[in-house]
């Protein structure tokens, strides 16, 4: 039988300070840098770099026949009056472009829009695009139209108000899985683990957050669905552990939680690390062979399982017993907490009167 | 564990797995033929059965809403000019009429001359206008103030009654123009005043935009000049129009300003017909004799046979008819103005008295004219909408999104399949069979409950992938213990399953729970990444567990003597 760890017995607790400063280093880091960049804005960056479905503006995608260079791409696009647009060639997809013009303010003068909707920057861009021949026509493709030049294949384009809702709405999902995990933690646990779990999966969240302002990788409406997978993932490894943590609680009754923790963190250590392997080979293949429009997607996903894993025995488990232990200290008089280490550690007299905090499980 | 339990469940197995694979690749709605069970025919039906959504087969997806602040503008503004000339008409002296639109409040106010008659003007003006308190309006009166504020609720109802409303006339405006198979919806949550539109194949949105957008506000108008036979009255200014007024420069709520772009004459003198027009200002009367809301049909027809121009001819209905009757029988050598979204098209005075018939004439091109017809017909729009999403995929960009997505799966399937036969051995043979029994299930459930296939809904089946597997790696990692500690393989793997049930059991259900609220709040993409991600969940406590438990109970009893050994 192959197995990836062979009877680990590491003390995971122990090293917690050393974890949770890691933690903490990681995400001051992130949260530093987007702080700067919200504050000093070098090279122009943002905090985060929001794509058009939090900032309003639109995306097109455009097809050549004879790829132009994007130098005279861009000087055709800033001629006819487009400011700041950002002009990228697709790595995999030969003579396409991604054009984004951020929102303008272009008045639609037919329809009388206000400057609070999608800007006409289709027709716009496309103005600009005729200097290199013509498009193709909206029942050919770009093959089929033997005339034309290019084709703009795929906009996305996002006003004002909408993008603003968008953004509100993100956050206030993303809070409201937090606190259902909370919820639900706390009905089939306890309070102090569902904290302790959904601390950690915060943590995971400001981590790749932060990473996505170091690296400016772009945030879009798939990105905020890939935090909200890794809410749930991360949340699982955690539940994996605690629901060990309850079962030993009752078999070893005389063990302290500290080393009840350690030794469940242990047991599941291997399960803990295939499964993110797993989901991380799944995760690769999507990077790799997605394509551009699902990359920050994966983006996200990978980094998150990443930390995921790493929080669910660094973050997770210490907040746990460390509440835990200032709740106890709180309902006993003051004693000493054990220190020792290794699994016949000393037990307190509060330790055993608190064995099976737990509530029961169904499987004992 | 029994024989008969095992035969049970061996036939559960197999009903569901061939049901599922008929949900899957089978014909729906006819009966199969032999044809439909070849390579092709697979395809063919498979492509049948899976609804993309947009971003896979292309479209267009427009998110458009409605401006319900100008409309309870203009609603307050009307109201004002109601309300000053019901006091008026009662005998009451008001100095100036007010709407308020500022800050999300609606407000209409008086200023009255003598402020002991304030419930007396109330009662006049409720009597006539819809400002009272039954019709959402809360009344107050300072000094010689009397105002009329719009309540919140109201506001609420009505914005929402004119999105419905909005929707209703932009359903018919689509029908007319033939797209075909298009999803009209509300967006959003309430008061976002929002509609969806989807229209598959439709990959330059352009026209349709602005057809669904054309505001087609029609009136008819008494223009305020001396009467035929002395031409009509315009000005070449707007101030010079104003001036006329003497109201000190501002425009009193009973009478607009409004341009008018002259044609008639340019024609006779033979002056060149591309030059602009010149434009002239013209004032008219406030309210208008009548508006669109009267309109019963509308036509665009040349204006000379064979010509380039066209017209635009409209009849109105009964009650348009009436009012309209009665007003030209009264005002013979009058001038009438038509007015088309604020801009005075054409100018005639009243030979005798009309009542349904009227033409719209200005130098329309027939598309134009055509449009213009087509959104008078439909009615008007209640406010004004904008776009404020608008994505557009063509074609070829949804077929790259399903060539990535499906070689993304396939990649990511093999080697999750590679890993746990490494892994597992013998019983990684059993993750897979589990493994692949929950893609066709998970597939076969999007079919069953016509959820359409998204982009991130390939993600989603991306991820399931790897999450599926978790359950037979918590499982198996189980099992590997109960046998280390000394366990006899058939107590290990009932301990194994029984240890990790309740596990499962959690993280499954927390996974729900964060997928739901994806779903009830998420927009389109994502819902469609929680469909799948759910789906896929649901599916694999069937074959990550039930399943998997059946081979291991077959593995364990068909050998017939007590299993010394497992492969794991």
């Amino acid at each position: 039988m192959i197995r990836v760890f062979r009877d680990v017995n590491v003390d995971w607790l122990g090293k917690r300070r050393i974890f949770i400063g890691l933690s903490i280093v990681l995400m001051l880091a992130g949260m530093g840098t987007a702080l700067y960049r919200h504050k000093v804005h070098p090279n122009g960056s943002e905090a985060f770099n929001l794509g058009v479905d939090f900032k309003g503006g639109t995306v097109l995608i455009v097809r050549f026949k004879q790829a132009p260079s994007v130098e005279d791409l861009r000087a055709a696009i800033s001629k006819a009056a487009i400011k700041d647009a950002l002009i990228q060639p697709v790595l995999d997809k030969k003579g396409q472009f991604l054009v984004r013009v951020p929102h303008q303010g272009f008045e639609e003068s037919q329809t009388g829009e206000s400057q609070a909707g999608v800007d006409a920057a289709r027709d716009k861009v496309r103005e600009a695009l005729n200097s290199f021949g013509a498009e193709a026509e909206a029942t050919k493709s770009l093959e089929e139209d033997a005339k034309a030049a290019y084709k703009i294949e795929g906009t996305d384009a996002v006003g004002q108000i909408a993008s603003k809702q968008l953004r509100t709405q993100a956050i206030a999902v993303t809070v409201a899985a937090l606190i259902g995990m909370l919820l639900f933690i706390a009905f089939r646990f306890e309070w102090t683990y569902g904290a302790a779990a959904v601390i950690a999966v915060f943590h995971t969240v400001l981590v790749t957050l932060g990473l996505f302002s170091i690296f400016q990788i772009e945030i879009n409406l798939t990105v905020i669905a890939a935090l909200l997978t890794l809410v749930g993932f991360d949340v699982n490894d955690s539940i994996v552990i605690f629901d060990r943590i309850r079962e030993n609680r009752k078999l070893y009754r005389r063990m302290s939680l500290y080393d009840v923790t350690n030794l469940s963190i242990n047991q599941t250590l291997s399960r803990t690390v295939i499964t993110s392997g797993l989901v991380f080979l799944s995760v690769i293949s999507l990077v790799l062979l997605g394509g551009e429009t699902l990359r920050p997607f994966a983006l996200a996903l990978l980094m998150g399982i990443i930390f995921g894993t790493y929080d669910t025995i660094a973050v997770a488990g210490p907040i746990m017993v460390w509440w835990e232990k200032r709740l106890e200290a709180a309902n006993k008089l003051p004693s000493l907490t054990p220190r020792q280490k290794g699994v016949n550690a000393n037990v307190s007299r509060e330790e055993r009167a608190r064995s099976g905090v737990g509530k029961p499980s169904r499987a004992a | 564990m029994k024989k008969k339990n095992l035969l049970q469940r061996a036939i559960i197995i197999g009903v569901v797995t061939v049901v599922g694979i008929y949900i899957v690749i089978g014909p729906h709605g006819r009966r199969p033929h032999f044809k439909d069970f070849t390579w092709s025919g697979i395809k063919a039906t498979l492509a049948q059965n899976i609804s993309l959504g947009l971003d896979l087969k292309g479209g267009s997806h427009l998110v458009m809403r409605v401006k319900v602040e100008d409309y309870l503008k203009r609603l307050t503004e009307d109201s004002a000019t109601a309300a000053q000339n019901a006091a008026k008409d009662a005998g009451f002296d008001v100095k100036e009429a007010r709407a308020e639109t500022t800050g999300g409040n609606y407000r209409v106010s008086l200023q009255v001359g003598d402020p002991s008659k304030v419930k007396d003007i109330r009662d006049a003006v409720e009597k006539k206008v819809d400002l009272s308190d039954r019709t959402g309006w809360s009344f107050s009166s300072s000094g010689n103030t009397v105002s009329w504020t719009l309540k919140g609720a109201t506001q609420v109802a009505l914005g929402e009654s004119a999105t419905d409303q909005a929707m209703k006339i932009i359903e018919s405006r689509i029908n007319a123009i033939g797209v075909a198979e298009p999803t009209l919806a509300r967006h959003g949550g309430q008061n976002s005043h929002e509609i969806l539109l989807q229209m598959p194949g439709v990959q330059d949105p352009e026209h349709v935009k602005q057809l669904l957008a054309g505001q087609s506000h029609l009136e008819l108008v008494h223009v305020v000049s001396p009467p035929s036979p002395a031409p009509s009255q315009t000005y070449s200014t707007k101030e010079e129009a104003i001036a006329s007024l003497n109201s000190g420069g501002n425009i009193p709520t009973n009478r607009r300003v409004l341009p008018y772009t002259e044609r008639s004459e340019l024609a006779t003198q033979g002056a060149n017909p591309n030059a602009a027009p010149p434009k002239k200002w013209v004032v008219v009367e406030s309210p208008a004799i009548i508006d669109g809301a009267e309109l019963r049909t509308a036509t665009a027809n040349p204006a000379r046979a064979g010509g380039e121009e066209y017209d635009i001819n409209f009849a109105l209905k009964k009650s348009g008819a009436d009012k309209f009757g009665a007003w030209t029988g009264a005002n013979i050598n009058e001038y009438m103005g038509v007015v088309l979204n604020d801009e005075v098209k054409s100018i005639a005075f009243i030979k005798g008295q009309i009542f349904d018939q009227g033409e719209i004439t200005g130098r329309f091109s027939k598309q134009s004219s055509e449009d213009l017809a087509l959104t008078l017909r439909s009615g008007a729009l209640p406010a004004a909408i904008e776009y404020q999403e608008e994505r557009t995929v063509g074609p070829s960009l949804g077929a790259d999104s399903i060539r990535s997505g499906v070689r993304a799966s396939v990649l990511g399937l093999a080697l999750v399949v590679v890993f746990m036969l490494f892994y597992y051995r013998g019983s990684g043979i059993n993750a897979v069979v589990a493994l692949l029994l929950n893609m066709i299930l998970m597939i076969a459930g999007l079919i069953m409950f016509g959820a359409t296939l998204t982009l991130p809904g390939i993600a989603g089946i991306i991820l399931t992938i790897g999450m599926a597997v978790d359950s037979n790696v918590l499982i198996f990692e189980r099992i590997r213990e109960e046998l280390r500690s000394g366990k006899t393989v058939p107590s290990a793997v009932e301990q194994g399953f029984g240890h990790a049930f309740v596990t499962i059991i959690d993280t499954h259900v927390t996974t729900i729970v964060s997928s739901l609220f994806l779903y009830v709040f998420g927009a389109g993409p994502i819902r469609g990444f929680a469909v799948t991600l759910v789906l896929g969940l649901l599916v694999n406590l069937f074959s990550a567990v039930y399943v998997s438990r059946t081979i291991f109970m077959w593995l364990l009893t068909h050998k017939g003597k007590r299993v010394e050994s497992l492969s794991i």
